[in-house]
């Protein structure tokens, strides 16, 4: 089982590695572009947010939404991929537990989004000084968001049947929910119905407690947030779990 | 002795309510190399993803080695190495890591998936290729990449859905050379293939599906008895005379050192006893006819 594991999680990290210019380095350039831009130049016109300046405020955002994006789009593209030229059948015929294999995959997620994510933060960390107010609440957020977009990207990969599948989630799906997750602003300023709308977004309790793993306050407490996320991740796992045993869009 | 495959009564009907198996039975002992034929939609491919578990099976059992396969998934994929029909393996990914990694998924060490990877690729003639990617490499060189991956975890039976497609005369003939070695290792070998003189010379029984039912199973031998008829041509020693004699069977001159027979129940070394008493010795014997090919396309043509 070790084994098999390990060999999915090196080729995914492999694949993704092969591909750097494709996959490492432009989102590391289109994020450091939305800090200059939001953040350095649009930021001192708007001001301080949640009592810090907005380029401190927006960091946290901007590294989780590179965390969302390559996570999801590492399971999406590899997955989807596998059934598109058959390589899947590697591992169906073999003894690996399905388990495993979801496991392998949103492992290789995780990795890309660390790989990403810790890229932009060193990108960032040479123009602001930035703060961390709790490594360990930063690396359980990124580690929950980074499982649940990877096993999201999974299911997606499931259910496509063309190139175009794995691209309208992401466009229809994903950025309005990560524009709405209070990713550019703090939902306090927010009129109440949509700030209680905002609570169904699980990419607010996201960014919420990131913020609060470099800033040190959040409008959310963080165990509320954790716990939103690690449900959800539950409810993802078991449904790419049945999916993946059903053979649903893999076998017929 | 367990069957290295028992299937019994296999059927699959597709979503679309096609039917591509109807309760097929078949067995196919340990140590055996085994011909399964059938023209295209026969149902061969289905069968094959049905025992390694890249498709469902609407109903019946298969047993492999002793082992029912719904029930001891895990230990009957370790058995099986299969070789599909089309190419499955992702192209840019470098040759050597398409054999470490199925190794892996079988738990099988990185340390000793290279040296086995080693000896298949050197085996398959394509160490000099190891670290180039799969896509720059020809159609025939695919076919035997997916042979050695096959092998990798060293499985008991092998599944080969018509390995020889596209691939030319001569990797043709060391790639049956290979075959041959193996299965007289012990190795249980399935073999789906459209060349029929290629499942005439490498297999001891056979199975003919058409339509999704096994119309046809026996041992190659009691098959091709079923072929009464044969046409040959026969080369003399000595320049043959300019009147034939007579025999008991139809002859016909075609140049000067040979005839053509045909022999309708008579077998060859009769013939050949005849002619020699009547003065012809022959030093060549030649089929005009692949002896299965025929008796394939009488027995599927008699199911329409």
């Amino acid at each position: 089982m070790w084994i098999a594991y390990k060999t999915i999680v090196v080729k995914e990290i492999l694949r993704f590695s092969r591909i750097w210019v494709q996959t490492i380095f432009p989102p590391i350039i289109t994020t450091s572009l939305y800090l200059l831009i939001f953040g350095g130049l649009m930021g001192e016109r708007i001001g301080a947010m949640q009592g810090v300046d907005y380029l401190h405020f927006i960091i946290p955002g901007i590294i989780l939404m590179t965390v969302i994006q390559n996570a999801y789009a590492n399971t999406v593209s590899s997955f989807f991929l596998a059934k598109f030229n058959h390589s899947i059948e590697e591992l169906l015929i073999s003894p690996v537990s399905y388990w495993v294999i979801l496991l392998g995959y949103v492992s290789g997620g995780v990795a890309r989004g660390f790989a990403v994510g810790f890229g932009v933060f060193i990108a960032v960390s040479f123009f602001v000084e930035l703060q961390i107010y709790s490594i360990g609440i930063v690396l359980i957020t990124f580690l929950l968001t980074a499982v649940l977009f990877s096993l999201a990207g999974f299911i997606n990969a499931i259910f496509a049947q063309s190139f175009d599948d794995i691209s309208i989630v992401p466009t229809f799906i994903l950025m309005p929910m990560i524009y709405l997750g209070g990713m550019f602003y703090s939902v306090d300023i927010l009129p109440e119905f949509w700030q209680m709308l905002s609570k169904f977004n699980p990419i607010y309790y996201m960014v919420d407690s990131f913020r609060m793993g470099f800033l040190g306050n959040a409008t959310t407490d963080f165990l509320v947030s954790i716990t939103v996320l690690t449900s959800m991740i539950i409810m993802l796992a078991l449904l790419a779990f049945y999916l993946l045993k059903k053979g649903i869009n893999v076998k017929t | 002795m367990p069957a290295a495959l028992l299937i019994s009564n296999l059927t699959k009907t597709y979503a679309n309510n096609i039917s591509a198996l109807s309760k097929v039975n078949l067995r196919v002992e340990q140590g055996d190399f085994f011909a399964l034929l059938g023209s295209n939609g026969a149902g061969k491919t289905t069968m094959i993803g049905i025992i390694c578990a890249l498709l469902n099976k609407t109903s019946g059992s298969i047993s492999v080695l002793g082992l029912e396969q719904s029930t001891n998934l895990n230990q009957v994929k370790r058995m099986i190495g299969l070789m599909p029909q089309e190419f499955n393996f992702n192209l840019f990914e470098p040759i050597e890591e398409i054999l470490i990694n199925q190794a892996g998924y079988y738990g099988i060490d990185r340390h000793l998936a290279k040296s086995r990877a080693e000896i298949l690729l050197k085996r398959v003639e394509l160490w000099d290729r190891r670290l180039d990617i799969a896509k720059s490499l020809s159609g025939g060189m695919k076919r035997r990449l997916m042979l050695a991956r096959a092998l990798i975890h060293q499985p008991k039976i092998l599944i080969l859905d018509e390995p020889s497609a596209g691939v030319d005369v001569e990797i043709r003939h060391s790639m049956w050379a290979f075959l041959t070695e193996l299965n007289e290792q012990g190795m249980t070998i399935i073999l789906t293939t459209h060349y029929l003189e290629e499942a005439e010379l490498l297999c001891r029984h056979i199975a003919i599906l058409d339509k999704g039912q096994v119309i046809e199973q026996s041992s190659m031998k009691d098959l091709l008895a079923k072929v009464a008829k044969q046409v040959l041509i026969l080369e003399s020693v000595e320049p043959l005379p300019s009147v034939l004699p007579a025999v008991d069977f139809a002859i016909e001159k075609l140049d000067n050192h040979s005839i053509q027979v045909v022999l309708d129940g008579m077998s060859i070394s009769q013939a050949l006893s005849e002619l020699s008493l009547k003065g012809i010795e022959i030093e060549h014997v030649k089929s005009t006819q692949n002896r299965l090919e025929t008796l394939f396309l009488h027995l599927t043509s008699k199911q329409k």
